[in-house]
């Protein structure tokens, strides 16, 4: 079975929120890549104020080395706790309003749970430019295990950051025990979600490059590259 | 279908703090391990359990005391820093003979220090936990599976023993992330906890609750009571893994994450011909003597590495009385060895064989 790929969303700002450790960063990392492909100009901005160990700052050679801009908090990865936002996300807005091909994207890899609170700083710009905001769901993750919870979880965010999320990523997946069976027995979980919150599928996204899971052709299959720092 | 989950250390130290009858938790916020409060926040309402935000460290290691004298299971959890500032109230609740867990994911330092993960605070939680007399357990896990099943072990050795656990982790082990399976754990029995200030309801005498002795044979008599189940603890519980240990010319000591990395570095010298070992302390206090001082008796070096300047290079001589080379590696500050790093030292040794 082939399923379909993920296509370039047609807004320029795409937002990814999640629960902690739902695998936001390894998304928007992925996603920046992707786009870059395509030939657009790609600017990842690294939102995450409450996660001092994993971030996008890990992928920064990565994504430059790829022609991805970063703008990163001015302190991350120091012994700083509290990660400073740069004045320098500003530059992403007032371009392209409105454009329905973008030519260019900025995506915003966002704290988890309540590090939506930094995105609200942001809400009305946003709101006057447009956005995707995709909700990153991982039913190995327990406090989202039940798509309930997951959906609480999404609306909190919302409050948090005074915007709406427009679809969902299923990333379900258990680190390195990951196998396509496993993404494919994923899919109920993700529809749930999307049923309950009323949002399409945006993709599931799968870790296993080599041996992709087999998906109905409605849902679109975005691979993933690992990029999450391993310590040892 | 898989009954693993995907979750950060700190928040398999929580989760396994409720499943294990935990349902108290006093602490304050601080990183490498706010996520066990974050986790706790939101699954205590829901299980009828409480998770309080204390306005200090001091405060949250007192009210540890109070649910522990009430016969509650109750944890505390911070990091380096935070746990200085718990060590009098540490005292007090082991001169209470009163179970409890404390977590401390440790971070690098002295003083305020740095966020990333270090395991300099091996002297304070093995030796020097508080003033007085004192030792109390201390485990050291080294991955996220092992942060879950500890977690519920502490709570087992703490009320079978009536002392204090420490769960020693760091930042690495926090906050990264691995599949767990909580079905695995199998607790005890254990006995009834007839010493709790619960409210006598008029149908015995009251339990007191006090670490203050005025008589000093007394206070004598209640350290030799402790130290006696010390013994104990050491006899039953002591706790650690061997690796390629049976043949090893070199044997590596190291726990926690350093251990992993040793193990990296391990499979590497094998790979090249190096009979290398490793002896993994999962109980820091007691230390287990048994596995090194038989490791010693074939082996001609040992190579403790730690994420410090050395602090359980002691206990390896000790454990060895001094019988062979004891080299040390380590990082600190927050830094971390590479497995090749650990395997040049090895090298090294190879070569003043």
């Amino acid at each position: 079975m082939n399923p379909t790929t993920y296509l370039p969303p047609r807004k320029k700002h795409i937002i990814i929120t999640g629960h902690y450790g739902s695998g936001k960063t390894h998304i928007a990392v992925n996603l920046a890549l992707f786009l870059k492909k395509t030939g657009a100009a790609v600017t990842l901005i690294d939102l995450d104020t409450v996660n001092p160990y994993f971030r996008a700052a890990d992928s920064q050679s990565l994504l430059q080395k790829n022609g991805v801009r970063c703008i990163l908090p001015q302190y991350a990865n120091t012994n700083v706790d509290l990660p400073s936002l740069p004045a320098e996300i500003h530059s992403v807005f007032s371009r392209n309003t409105g454009s329905e091909s973008p030519d260019e994207y900025a995506i915003f890899d966002v704290g988890g749970d309540n590090g939506a609170v930094a995105l609200g700083a942001y809400s009305a710009r946003l709101k006057n430019e447009g956005y995707e905001m995709l909700y990153v769901v991982n039913r190995h993750r327990p406090l989202t295990a039940e798509p309930a919870e997951a959906v609480e979880i999404l609306r909190e965010i919302e409050g948090w950051s005074r915007l709406s999320h427009t679809a969902i990523v299923n990333n379900s997946n258990l680190g390195d025990l990951t196998t396509p069976e496993l993404i494919a027995d994923s899919l109920p979980y993700a529809k749930a979600v999307c049923n309950l919150s009323g949002l399409p599928l945006a993709f599931t996204a799968s870790m296993t490059e080599s041996d992709p899971p087999s998906l109905p052709k409605d849902v679109p299959l975005f691979p993933l590259r690992k990029v999450t720092k391993r310590i040892f | 279908m898989s009954t693993k989950v995907l979750m950060k250390g700190n928040e398999a130290i929580a989760e396994a703090a409720i499943k294990s009858g935990c349902r108290y938790f006093f602490g304050y916020p601080i990183t490498p391990q706010t996520e066990i409060s974050e986790h706790l926040a939101k699954r205590m309402p829901k299980v009828g359990g409480l998770c309080l935000q204390a306005e200090s460290e001091v405060a949250a290691i007192n009210m540890v005391m109070g649910a522990a004298a009430g016969g509650s299971r109750v944890m505390t959890s911070s990091s380096s820093p935070g746990i200085s500032l718990k060590s009098e109230g540490l005292s007090y609740i082991v001169g209470c003979d009163l179970p409890c867990v404390i977590v401390n994911v440790q971070r690098g330092g002295p003083g305020l220090g740095g966020i990333q993960p270090a395991q300099s605070d091996y002297y304070q939680a093995t030796k020097a936990g508080g003033h007085g007399d004192m030792r109390i357990v201390v485990l050291a896990p080294a991955s996220v599976q092992e942060m879950a099943a500890l977690t519920a072990e502490a709570f087992d050795i703490a009320d079978l023993y009536r002392t204090p656990v420490m769960i020693l982790a760091d930042g690495a082990l926090g906050q990264m992330m691995e599949p767990v399976d909580f079905s695995v754990s199998s607790p005890r029995s254990l006995p009834e906890k007839d010493w709790a200030a619960k409210g006598h309801g008029g149908k015995r005498k009251k339990n007191i609750i006090n670490s203050l002795y005025m008589d000093p044979a007394d206070l004598e008599r209640s350290v030799h009571r402790r130290f006696a189940r010390y013994a104990d603890i050491k006899d039953k519980e002591t706790r650690f893994e061997e690796v390629m240990t049976e043949d090893a010319d070199i044997v590596i000591v190291a726990y926690g994450i350093t251990s992993r990395i040793c193990k990296s570095a391990l499979n590497m010298a094998r790979s090249k011909g190096i009979k290398a070992g490793l002896v993994r302390p999962i109980t820091l206090s007691p230390f287990p003597d048994a596995p090194l001082k038989k490791a010693a008796e074939s082996a001609k070096h040992f190579l403790v590495a730690e994420l410090n300047m050395g602090q359980m290079v002691d206990d390896v001589k000790i454990a060895i009385d001094c019988q062979r080379p004891v080299t040390f590696f380590g990082r600190t500050g927050g830094m971390m060895p590479s497995p090749e790093d650990i395997l040049e030292k090895i090298e090294d040794i190879v070569k003043s064989l």
